[in-house]
């Protein structure tokens, strides 16, 4: 014998060894169709992955089995995530499967890719036909399952930004296969309805294949063909959809598609306030000026006034008589002053004035001349001589004539 | 110029139009029994906007097919 010979279990324990020794092996993707699965009752699930040439055994323990949401069909193409290790009381290898995925998540991308494309270029996400939405809804429509939570948090952000507005659910699935002919099928009843301003087409968050009904030709076709605006807001904010390019708005988030359709009470509550000012401000002014106005037409009035032209004659009337009174009372003053020089004047000349101051006239007895010269009164002439006070009785003595 | 304000009134009709009042009696322009009568009615435009938002409560009802193929609306809870 050249070489002992192993034994069944000393092989099998070496193949072992030689695949446990490649890492590569310990972390592996196969993609695959599954075929024979046996859900087991242990909870055990037990399938064969294939292509067309080849096929691998598989086994999910239960463990991993019960977190799998995703259970899948005969024939279905998967991702299947694991290690390779061997089954020595089978003497089999086979993949100790943790995870199973459809494999259509790069298909679900090419045919979202495909379907963007496709409508896109008839238009349908097209600038020109996205509609603005309302500045103030009265009503809003909402499209959306009455039991997400993406529901409540949309009416939570109307009842704090603008409780004004009365919402219409149009109640409708999410998710799953159904969903799109549902949802379709409320976005038409609320055009039917027609009374509404906007629509939400709202749903939180979830895995691509929960959100997939959002990419749904038919819905994307009805969301474009919405008489309302429509605003969707689909899952969060790295999530798009087909209906996201075919609405009006695409909001992030639902809460987001709430408050792009409504203004903020807050706000609007300021903006009136400020009218109210500014309108109690232009009347204040108006009123003043409607004041001065008045004031200055008064003033102009009483400028113009009949009576105020009676006054100003009376005015003039009296100042003509102080002015008039003063000219009289000169003039009396001037005459006074002339009547009393005059009066000394004749005071002056008053011949018994003269006679006073020893003075005295002397007349001819005879015929009563008189006399102002000598020449008249020949000696022996009985003479009347008036003094001052009484008369002498004087014949003329001599007289020198020069 | 209405006396008082229209029983159908909505709250965008009557910011609006408060937002024209403001506008015109800032623009003067009118006369004086003019501006008044606009003032008395911004004043109600404004009462009413505050009071309406004062009082504003959300309302959420659903559609509800009906037997006869047609839709009603219901209040939801």
């Amino acid at each position: 014998m050249s070489a002992a010979a192993y034994s069944v279990s000393a092989l099998t324990r070496h193949i072992r060894a030689l695949l446990d020794a490649d890492p590569s092996l310990r972390d592996v993707w196969v993609e695959g169709e599954v075929s024979n699965l046996t859900r087991h009752g242990s909870g055990h699930w037990y399938f064969t992955l294939k292509d067309d040439r080849a096929a691998l055994k598989c086994v999910m323990w239960r463990s991993e089995a019960a977190r799998q949401t995703y259970i899948p069909d005969h024939g279905d193409a998967v991702l299947a995530h694991g290690r390779i290790d061997v089954y020595e009381t089978g003497g089999q290898y086979q993949l100790y499967t943790d995870l199973l995925r459809p494999a259509g998540r790069g298909d679900l991308h090419a045919r979202f890719e495909a379907l963007k494309a496709k409508l896109e270029a008839e238009g349908l996400f097209a600038p020109a036909s996205k509609r603005p939405l309302p500045a103030f809804p009265r009503r809003i429509g909402v499209v959306t399952s009455p039991t997400a939570a993406a529901f409540q948090d949309m009416q939570n952000v109307l009842r704090r930004r603008y409780p004004l507005a009365e919402v219409i659910l149009s109640p409708t699935a999410v998710q799953g296969d159904d969903a799109p002919p549902r949802i379709v099928a409320a976005l038409d009843a609320l055009n039917r309805y027609g009374d509404v301003d906007v629509i939400l087409l709202i749903r939180g968050g979830g895995s691509l294949e929960d959100l997939w009904c959002f990419n749904d030709e038919r819905v994307a076709r009805a969301v474009a063909a919405s008489a309302i605006p429509v605003v969707c807001g689909v899952g969060h904010e790295t999530d798009f959809t087909i209906a996201d390019f075919a609405a009006d708005v695409r909001a992030p988030t639902p809460s987001a598609a709430a408050e792009i359709a409504t203004p903020d009470v807050a706000e609007l509550a300021y903006t009136v306030e400020d009218l109210g000012g500014r309108l109690a401000l232009v009347m204040r002014e108006r009123l003043a000026e409607g004041y001065r106005r008045v004031e200055a037409e008064v003033r102009a009035l009483r400028r113009l006034s009949p009576l105020n032209r009676v006054r100003n004659s009376r005015q003039r009337v009296d100042d003509l008589l102080v002015r008039a009174a003063r000219s009289l009372s000169h003039v009396v003053e001037l005459r006074r002053e002339r009547l009393e020089a005059r009066r000394q004047a004749l005071i002056a000349a008053d011949p018994r004035a003269i006679l006073a101051r020893g003075y005295a006239i002397v007349e001819r007895a005879g015929d009563g001349l008189r006399l102002t010269s000598a020449a008249d009164a020949a000696p022996g002439t009985a003479l009347n001589v008036r003094l001052h006070k009484g008369r002498l009785r004087v014949s003329v003595k001599e007289r020198d004539i020069s | 110029m209405t006396a008082s304000l229209p029983d159908d009134l909505t709250f965008e009709a009557a910011l609006a139009e408060l937002e024209n009042i403001v506008g015109r009696l800032e623009n003067g322009d009118l006369t004086l029994d003019e501006s008044v009568a606009l003032f008395e009615q911004g004043q109600r435009l404004a009462t009413f906007c505050q009071s309406r938002l004062d009082a504003a409560e959300l309302r959420v009802r659903q559609l509800v097919p009906d037997s006869g193929g047609g839709m009603r609306i219901e209040p939801m809870e």
